[in-house]
């Protein structure tokens, strides 16, 4: 019994710290299907309802309106259809007597967008309602496609870099004897461990000596070489059995037809680790392309939204609708390998 | 037969040139500029140290430096607390172990950008999540990321205790990254605890359950001596990612970045304002020496006592 009452409480705390994980993400959610103005109005709870305004007409239609101004029986509003153009106006202008400190005081609407109604006739109806236009207007208003466009180039680009690299790298590492290996790769495994702020600045320097500032090259060619990757094929090529190797080279496979025809094939986990590494950096990666690149048709998802939430830092829930996007491709991702994916991070953590 | 001595160097060169030239290079470069006068005018003359007899004076580097110690400070430890505990609740169930350590990773494998994004606006003090639940509960609104003011100066404040400027901890806005740092990193550290957790025998557990040893002796005389090589990896790789912290300051903080009173202003972003906005190569170089000089030294340390201690 104590024992079960243990194990209830366990799982509580679980339960509330995993819901501490994701209450950003489904508040990220919620609020990128708001309408703005009632966000602005302070409702940022999970869940608000819209306010709208609405004019029944003495004809039964209703309408979406907008009060202009309140006087008692009488209300100035503005009348709207369901496109947002102003429709049901007086063609004269509307005068009407306020009330101020005592004195009454005419004063008129004169462009003649208003329309002076009976109060009873307007109301406040609270509706819930899914904004899913927030998507469509974020996603129209900067040019995500291309950015989405940008990312993928790079990730898949970089990711044929890596593994193309690294394999025959690690082949010589791994299985073959020359002079200065120890050297050569101590030299590699020293770098590994540097980070990115270091070397940033220089290689600012470096790229816009070479010309490549602004352009895809800086994006790509830099991480088409991956230390760690090298590390783990090397690690990996080593546990194969040299019978294999002994038999091709009988066989009269040369040593380029051995990496082709026998490593790679056996070393599909290993590729498939290296591959999330490399596909979830790419994707993730902020500070070298927004230091690298200039040009707006070169900016990737994160340069692209960190532009963004700059230019609507106003607009909340578009903001949110353009987080959700950029998140959810990798989310998917994720959610769909996340077996393998947390077992690869969780292996390569400790290999050193 | 001539042509195979040296394929081997014709498999190395591709991944050879690249890293040659973009890690070797850079970090060799890096050392040679703090040396010179580099602006965006180009290759200036050699002038010594002065670059590091500037970073000396300079109170804004000063500044970046504590800001930066401040969230190394509160991150590595609370992070390693937090997801070491969460490990050992996982290592003891049986159900929804998965389940967890997917929810625990989402913040992990998301976009720094992303989640910067959504942290500050749930910081923020008119349309955020934060203070909306503070309303809620009754307790003041607060200034997050607007608040250059010291945490614990706010939290002594309450007992109307005047702290001293040097004993105000933080900043609250610094605070709210060194959330943000902690809720990312746990969700990798737990995951690298549970493995670690998983390599231990059970073989100690059940000698320890004969000899009468509570749970909680179990845990502070087994699990967190035989886990302690993962924590030394957890420790360092913790304290070289934090370090690091940049997207936060870019995205959370200001305008102007760095704000409330230069109290969010880390020592990578001052890098790449010294470098990037204002092209001072030599001195952004000379800053990022430092910063890996103290990484270094971290490193070193970490690895010396790790040998020392032994399981």
């Amino acid at each position: 019994m104590e024992n079960k009452i243990k194990k209830l409480i366990i799982y509580t705390i679980l339960a509330i710290c995993g819901l501490m994980m994701v209450v950003p993400f489904l508040w990220m959610l919620t609020t990128s299907l708001k309408s703005q103005t009632e966000v602005n109005k302070g409702n940022v709870g999970f869940f608000s309802l819209d306010h709208y305004t609405e004019y029944s007409s003495p004809d039964g239609k209703k309408y979406a309106a907008k009060i202009v101004h309140e006087n008692g029986e009488e209300t100035v509003v503005t009348i709207f259809d369901k496109s947002g153009d102003i429709i049901l106006h007086e063609p004269q202008p509307i005068t009407i007597q306020l009330d101020e400190d005592g004195i009454k005081k005419d004063f008129t609407f004169t462009s003649g967008e208003y329309l002076k109604v009976d109060s009873s006739r307007i109301k406040t109806v609270k509706k819930f309602r899914l904004h899913w236009e927030n998507y469509v207007n974020a996603y129209k208003k900067v040019p995500f496609g291309r950015y989405f466009l940008n990312t993928i180039f790079i990730a898949l680009t970089t990711l044929v870099g890596i593994i193309t690299t690294s394999a025959l790298a690690a082949y010589a590492f791994a299985r073959m004897k020359f002079v200065g290996k120890d050297f050569l790769f101590y030299l590699f495994i020293s770098m590994m461990m540097v980070p990115q702020p270091i070397y940033l600045i220089p290689s600012y320097l470096i790229l816009n000596y070479i010309g490549w500032i602004d352009t895809y090259y800086a994006l790509i060619v830099p991480w088409m070489a991956n230390i760690f990757t090298i590390f783990l094929f090397r690690q990996h090529f080593k546990t194969l059995p040299q019978d294999l190797f002994d038999a091709a080279s009988i066989d009269g496979c040369s040593r380029f037809g051995m990496l082709w025809q026998i490593i790679l094939p056996l070393s599909k986990p290993v590729i498939a680790t290296a591959s999330i590494f490399s596909i979830i950096g790419s994707w993730n990666s902020f500070m070298w392309p927004l230091v690298m690149t200039n040009s707006p048709q070169l900016r990737v998802l994160q340069v692209g939204l960190s532009y963004f939430s700059q230019e609507a830092a106003s607009q909340t829930s578009l903001l949110m609708a353009a987080s959700t996007f950029s998140v959810l491709p990798l989310l998917i991702l994720f959610l769909i390998a996340q077996k393998n994916i947390i077992a690869s991070y969780s292996s390569s953590g400790m290999k050193e | 037969m001539k042509k195979k001595s040296f394929s081997p160097y014709l498999y190395i060169l591709p991944a050879f040139i690249i890293i040659l030239l973009f890690r070797f290079i850079p970090i060799i470069l890096s050392f040679f500029l703090s040396f010179f006068d580099w602006k965006i005018t180009g290759p200036g003359g050699f002038i010594g140290l002065d670059n590091y007899a500037r970073l000396v004076t300079d109170k804004y580097f000063w500044q970046s430096m504590l800001n930066t110690f401040y969230v190394v400070i509160y991150v590595v430890p609370f992070s390693i607390i937090l997801s070491l505990l969460f490990a050992v609740m996982l290592n003891g169930i049986k159900k929804f172990v998965s389940f967890f350590r997917t929810l625990y990773f989402i913040p992990f494998v998301t976009s720094m950008v992303a989640v910067s994004i959504i942290w500050k606006i749930i910081f923020n003090q008119q349309s955020g999540l934060a203070n909306y639940f503070f309303k809620m509960v009754g307790i003041e609104p607060l200034k997050w990321l607007a608040e250059p003011t010291g945490i614990w100066t706010m939290f002594m404040s309450n007992f109307n205790i005047a702290l001293p400027h040097w004993m105000g901890g933080p900043s609250l806005a610094l605070f709210c990254i060194i959330i943000v740092s902690i809720w990312k990193s746990v969700g990798y550290n737990t995951i690298i605890y549970l493995a670690g957790l998983q390599n231990i025998s059970n073989v100690y557990y059940e000698a320890a359950e004969i000899d009468g040893a509570s749970k909680k002796r179990q845990f502070f005389n087994i699990t967190l001596p035989l886990v302690s090589p993962t924590t030394f990896y957890v420790m360092m790789m913790t304290t070289i990612t934090t370090f690091q912290t940049f997207s936060q300051v870019y995205l959370m903080t200001g305008p102007p970045i760095g704000g409330p009173q230069g109290t969010t202003k880390l020592i990578v972003y001052y890098i790449f304002e010294q470098g990037i906005d204002k092209n001072d190569f030599s001195y952004a170089s000379a800053v990022a020496l430092v910063l890996f000089l103290i990484i270094l030294g971290l490193t070193l340390f970490q690895r010396s006592t790790e040998k020392k201690v032994h399981y």
